[in-house]
């Protein structure tokens, strides 16, 4: 039986066509390159703000008050004061210390992890200023690069008028 | 003098496969790091930065991303929207947390808002949510290098 082309093919080299491939590839990286964008990490301050219950009733003796801060703003939205407690403060590094000093880096009763800030802030105050002041009173960052949290629970007072 | 006439100089061919491989490397690397959450992240939005802002650990159970701009808009994915016009976008939202069977108090609003916008907005922002019954809210910054 004789088979059609048998004997005929030589043992030819098959070469692949890179071309359409390397196109393809190139075109890929391309577009990669393009739409890509280098973002930087970002991270969350948790705000207790539940609804009005009213049928909550009194806090309990255990439930501390909450450390009052007020942020005032002068024209175009610039901090003008920084207050605990009706205290005037020079920095947020001030209230900070201020902080520390009142809730402690200690965890339990009584400590921190208690401890509850309510800011009130002008209508106009720029939300950078916000931002500093709730990184001031959640913690600071250890010389060994440790993250110290102090106070977790935030606040707001109801807005004030425009 | 001779030359080398009739002698066969065979083609040049380089070796693709080093541009082959580093090529491939490159679209791997891209294909990796690419990021399609266009709608979380606005451009128009300036996070303010803080020391302490780390990524959280966990993931919000149910996220919902609201960015404010410095103007007082609010921004739900790429659509802009004012403080009123939020309200039945964010009734929707609610709805559709209970019928995926989930709680829709559960809901944590991510506030991304810009550093220049106005803290009340801000806090009206929050109020409108609250209206709409969410109670968890988280504020959003940019992580600052130390």
């Amino acid at each position: 039986m004789k088979f059609r082309g048998s004997g005929t093919r030589t043992g030819g080299k098959i070469e692949l066509m890179m071309t359409p491939m390397i196109d393809v590839v190139f075109q890929l990286l391309t577009f990669f390159i393009m739409t890509f964008k280098i973002v930087s990490p970002e991270g969350d301050f948790f705000i207790k703000m539940p609804l009005a219950a009213p049928s909550a009733g009194v806090p309990s003796d255990s439930q501390l008050p909450p450390i009052k801060v007020r942020l005032t703003a002068a024209a175009g939205g610039r901090l003008s004061g920084i207050y605990m407690s009706e205290r005037r403060l020079g920095s947020f590094e001030e209230l900070r210390q201020q902080v520390r000093l009142l809730v402690g880096d200690q965890a339990g009763p009584g400590g921190a992890g208690d401890a509850e800030v309510e800011f009130d802030c002008d209508y106009d105050l720029n939300y950078e200023n916000v931002m500093k002041a709730i990184t001031a009173v959640s913690g600071y960052v250890a010389s060994d690069g440790r993250i110290i949290r102090l106070v977790e629970k935030i606040k707001f007072a109801p807005p004030r008028k425009e | 003098m001779r030359y080398g006439r009739g002698r066969q100089i065979p083609d040049a061919e380089g070796d693709m496969t080093p541009m082959i491989d580093m090529t491939f490397q490159l679209i791997a690397f891209f294909m990796i790091l690419i990021n399609f959450s266009e709608g979380d992240q606005n451009q128009l939005i300036r996070l303010p930065a803080s020391e302490l802002a780390k990524p959280p650990d966990t993931a919000p159970a149910y996220p919902i991303t609201l960015q404010m701009t410095s103007k007082g808009t609010v921004f739900y994915g790429v659509e802009e929207y004012t403080l009123d016009g939020i309200v039945p976008i964010l009734q929707v939202e609610k709805q559709l947390v209970e019928r995926r069977g989930g709680d829709y108090r559960d809901t944590t609003i991510i506030i991304r808002a810009d550093r220049y916008a106005k803290t009340g907005r801000v806090q009206e922002l929050i109020r409108t949510c609250q209206s709409v019954g969410f109670e968890k809210f988280t504020l959003r910054a940019k992580q600052e290098s130390t």
